[in-house]
This record gives structure tokens, sequence and C-alpha cells, in this order.
């Protein structure tokens, strides 16, 4: 078996005097969408960021592409392919929809061909290319906080919570866009509440719950049993389905 | 490559633009003529335009590193007596009747005044401001302290005595436009503040440099995220941000004809109000502030001189009533 792209051993975060993550392992298998779930402050989007540097862990390691990034500071994950969506999306509402995804790709202006499929996958940002992305509905602006990050080829593309206060519609279509995404060559992690979304694009998935990894196997086997889904997810999965 | 463009570009907020005519003119009643009122317009508006210089790189600070300096009326300090020492060496050039012979002394003078102050703002944010990123109150101490290290240093170097600055002669004097007395140094504030504004406005809206500072204004985190270094960015920010301060110092000092170790510290107050006014953060609404500032100034100055600077926080207060987060706010991610 090829080694994981991305793992985790006894992660440990603390944020001021909290201690959120507590010990957290486990690995994300590559080229595959891994689901991290979870009842809100189980340590979810602490895990995204300590993954991208935006809180550095206080113990354990992370090992991206066999190489240890424990200590690295966020823009030199950034440089090595790691692309993070945060949960509001942090979007620059001042700047246009062009000046977005021109900031992100690193390398010089984003080739045309790259844009097209940009533009197949989400094609309001091709009509709101002048348009500030302030201006955008929620939906736009999760489109755009995804073409930003894809705007180059990144090989881990983490996402928090991309259908949050979406519509069923726009939830429709995020799924699409997922399952174009797995057949490109990026890895994703992606944390979510919304479990026939995780259900629809999740090939393993990891559960958290106070701070560790509860659970982790395959998505169908999850999204099978019933049992294991409630025992796991509780109330979150309730609200969600 | 051709992008549609199905939803309206934001539209510019001309609001807060219409503040500046709004005031000027709500003032003319007052003003008993009119070339009276058009000298003051004038002042007001050169005052304003020294104001943004000194004002401009405190508000970027400000929005992209969250950073409170209150020091950076040192920069202002500094700039000026560094521009000082260099005209008044260079008296035979100053008092010459030649533009020629005066930019000779106001050039070296004006770079020595920026480079100095910008070389000092890399070490301040080195030495004073690194140490305390993320604390408020930590910062506020730490460069009230180094505000007032650098005065006494002034002292040493320069001495404690007022130092008399004439202005160059062809600089000198007014003329006169329908009546109206019409200082040529203010028109040369005016003409250097704007030029000063037009350079930002390109840089921050036409060349990747800028979409970088407007996004860290935005959203520093995310900057991270996709891979810039924002210190790096920061400390570039910092320093031209003190050596525009050190500019706005030499302005300030032709324009009071003299300099005094508290030059820049009694700036702080205004500086504040302006940023406050514009939006903390907003290079446009710290042009815009500055230049409302400027005016109530001199307007309050001529009308009731004991309400000059009330009338600015009386100002501020309304712009707040109206605008909670200033005229310009900046977006926060």
């Amino acid at each position: 078996m090829a080694e994981a792209l991305l793992a985790l051993a006894g992660v440990n975060t603390h944020i001021g005097q909290y201690h959120i993550l507590q010990g957290v392992d486990f690995e994300v298998p590559r080229a595959g969408l891994t689901m991290l779930l979870g009842r809100n402050g189980a340590g979810k989007t602490t895990t995204l960021r300590t993954v991208m540097g935006l809180w550095q862990a206080s113990a354990g390691a992370i090992r991206y592409d066999g190489a240890e990034i424990t200590r690295r500071t966020t823009p030199e994950r950034a440089r090595l392919g790691i692309a993070y969506v945060p949960e509001n999306m942090g979007i620059f509402a001042g700047l246009t929809v062009r000046e977005n995804l021109l900031l992100a790709a690193r390398s010089g202006p984003p080739d045309d061909r790259r844009l097209e499929w940009i533009f197949r996958l989400f094609p309001a940002m091709q009509r709101f290319w002048h348009a500030h992305a302030g201006n955008l509905s929620g939906g736009q602006k999760q489109m755009l906080a995804i073409a930003r990050a894809i705007v180059e080829p990144r090989r881990l593309l983490l996402v928090d919570e991309p259908t949050k206060g979406l519509a069923p519609s726009i939830i429709a279509n995020m799924i699409d866009a997922f399952r174009e995404l797995k057949r490109t060559e990026t890895t994703l992690l992606v944390v979510e509440q919304n479990f026939h979304f995780a259900r629809s694009v999740g090939d393993t998935v990891a559960v958290m719950d106070c701070g560790r990894i509860v659970h982790a196997g395959r998505m169908a086997d999850l999204a099978a049993d019933d049992a294991l889904q409630q025992q796991l997810l509780g109330l979150s999965l309730q609200a969600h389905q | 490559m051709s992008h549609g463009s199905a939803l309206p570009a934001q539209r510019f907020d001309w609001l807060p633009l219409a503040l500046i005519p709004a005031i000027a003119l709500a003032a003319l009643p007052f003003i008993p003529s009119l070339p009276t009122w058009v000298t003051l317009t004038v002042a007001g508006l050169a005052m304003g335009m020294m104001i943004f210089m000194m004002a401009a790189g405190l508000t970027l600070v400000f929005g992209l590193m969250d950073i409170m300096n209150f020091a950076h009326g040192v920069f202002i300090s500094v700039g000026a007596y560094a521009a000082t020492s260099v005209l008044l060496a260079m008296k035979a050039s100053m008092q010459a009747d030649s533009l020629a012979a005066n930019l000779a002394a106001i050039v070296p003078a004006v770079l020595a005044a920026m480079a100095l102050a910008g070389f000092l703002g890399w070490f301040f944010e080195r030495v004073v401001i690194r140490p305390v990123y993320g604390d408020h109150l930590k910062q506020i101490l730490v460069t009230m302290g180094g505000l007032i290290v650098v005065e006494q240093l002034i002292h040493v170097v320069w001495g404690p005595d007022i130092i008399p600055l004439p202005r160059p002669a062809t600089i000198t004097g007014s003329f006169i436009v329908g009546g109206a007395a019409i200082e040529r140094y203010r028109v040369l504030a005016v003409l250097v503040g704007l030029a000063v504004f037009a350079a930002m406005w390109l840089i921050l809206n036409r060349t990747r440099l800028g979409l970088l500072i407007r996004a860290g204004v935005e959203n520093r985190e995310m900057v991270e995220s996709l891979g810039y270094r924002i210190r790096t960015l920061f400390v570039g920010v910092f320093i031209a941000g003190s050596a525009l301060a050190g500019l706005g110092g030499v302005m300030w000092a032709l324009y009071q004809e003299s300099v005094n170790a508290q030059i820049g510290m009694q700036m702080m107050v205004v500086l504040f109000i302006v940023l406050i006014i514009g939006g903390l953060g907003s290079v446009g609404g710290c042009f815009v502030g500055a230049l409302l500032v400027g005016l109530m100034a001199n307007y309050t100055g001529y009308l009731a001189p004991k309400l000059a600077l009330g009338s600015n926080i009386l100002l501020m207060v309304l712009v707040l009533l109206w605008r909670p987060r200033g005229l310009f706010p900046v977006g926060r991610g």
C-alpha cells in the first residue's frame, strides 16, 4: 500500500489555555477524498488549521509526502502544495473574482485551459469575473474560495464545511464539483457536518470526538451502518440529514 | 480570453468624497469674504495633504498587522530633523533665488529624511514591534516607550531648542488669485500630496504587490495560506510607511518653518482621528479623512480658534455616528 500523503501522529494543539487536539492520529491516502466528521467542538477545524500551520501543534508530528512539516510555516506548507479553504471561505471581499484568482496563482497568471476547467466547474466565476467578491452570494463565494484553492494544481486540498449554509440546489452543484475534483491528482481532506454530502463524495472517513480520532475507515462502511453513524455522530447526523 | 461580467461591478462609494465640498460649502456663509474662504480652503487642503502623508503608513500598518504603533510620530520627527540638518548645511542653496539651487538642497534633504525615517522604521519593527505582535496593550506601552526614548535621543543629537527652518526662496511668499492670497508652499504641499496619493493608488490597484497588500489588509491569514510571507510584506510596508512619515515631517517642518522634538508626537492625536474617520486600514479613507480634518482645522481655527482640535473630535464623532467603521471600512475576512 502506498504511503499516505498526509499523516498525523499524536498531534496536540493548544489554543490559549484550551487543550483542543489531544493526540490526533490519522492518515489521508493519496488521490482520494477523506471526510473528517464529528460533532461541533470535536476539533475538526483545529485539525485542518494545524495541518495548514495556522495553529502550531504543541506535540506530535505531521508528515506530508514523506517529510515532517510540523514546524514549517504556513506559507512554506502552501508552497509544498497544500491549499486551504476555511470555514468562513476567506475570500477577499474588496477584490474582484479575477483578482482573487490572480493572487492565488503564485507562478503567474493562470493559463486559459485551467481557467476554462474552473469555469466548467463553477460557471458563476466566469459570469462574475470582474465583480467584487463581496457582492457574490454565499454559494458563489464558496465556489470562489474553492476555485482559488485549485487555480493552480495542488496536491492536498483542505476544505472546511463547504456546504455550510448553502441551498440544496447549490449543494448538488458542490457534489458534482467535488466528484470532478476527485478525478484529478488532488487529494482532498474535507470537514463536513452534512452527512448526505459526506456520503456522496467521501472515499474514506475519520470521525473525531473530544480532540481525538474515534473512528477511521471506508466511507461506504459507515454509510451502510446506521447504528455506527448514530453512535459516532449522534445529534449532528439527525440535524443534517 | 474574454470573460463576461453579468454582475455589475461594485459601485464606488462617492458619498464620503462629497463630504469634502460639503464641509467647504458649509463654512462659506460663516466666513466674511470669499477671498478669505479661498485662502482657508487652500490652507486646509494643504494641511490635509501633509497629514495624509504622515498617516498613510500608519493606516496600512494597522490594517495589515493589527499593530497599534503610537511611536509613528518619531518617524515624522526624525524625518524633519534629518532634513533640517541637510537644509541648514546648504543654506546658500536654500537662500538662492533659483529653483535649481533650491532643489539641489531640497532633494537631498527629502531623500535623507525618508532614508533615516525608513531605516528607523526597519529598526523599530525588528526591535520594538516584533516581540509584541498580537498584544495591543503591550504594543501601546512599548511603542509609547519607544516614542519617549527617540524624543530624548533627538534632544541629545539636535538639542532641546526649537530650530528655525526658513523655506527656500522660490517657495516662499504668496500670489493673489481673485483677491485671495495663496501661499506658494501650500500649493506645493497639495501637489506633493496628490502625487503621493496617485503613486500609492497606482501601486495598490495596478500592481501585484498592491494586490497582496490589499488582500493582506482584509485577511492576512488567508494571504499566508496562499503561500505568501506576510511578515516580509509587512516589514516592507512598515519601512515605506515610515519613510512617507519622514516626508510628511519635512513638509510639516517647512510649513511651520521650525522643528522641535515634539513635532511628531503633537501630530499623533490628529493622525489617529484621521485613521478612525477614514476606516482603519483604508488608504482612500485616510486621504479623505485627512482632507476633512485639514479643512475643519483651518475653518474653526479662523472662526473659533479654541475649538480647533475639539472640532475634529466632533467631526470624528459625527462620522462614526453615520458610519461606525469609518468612511471606507475595510472588509475583514
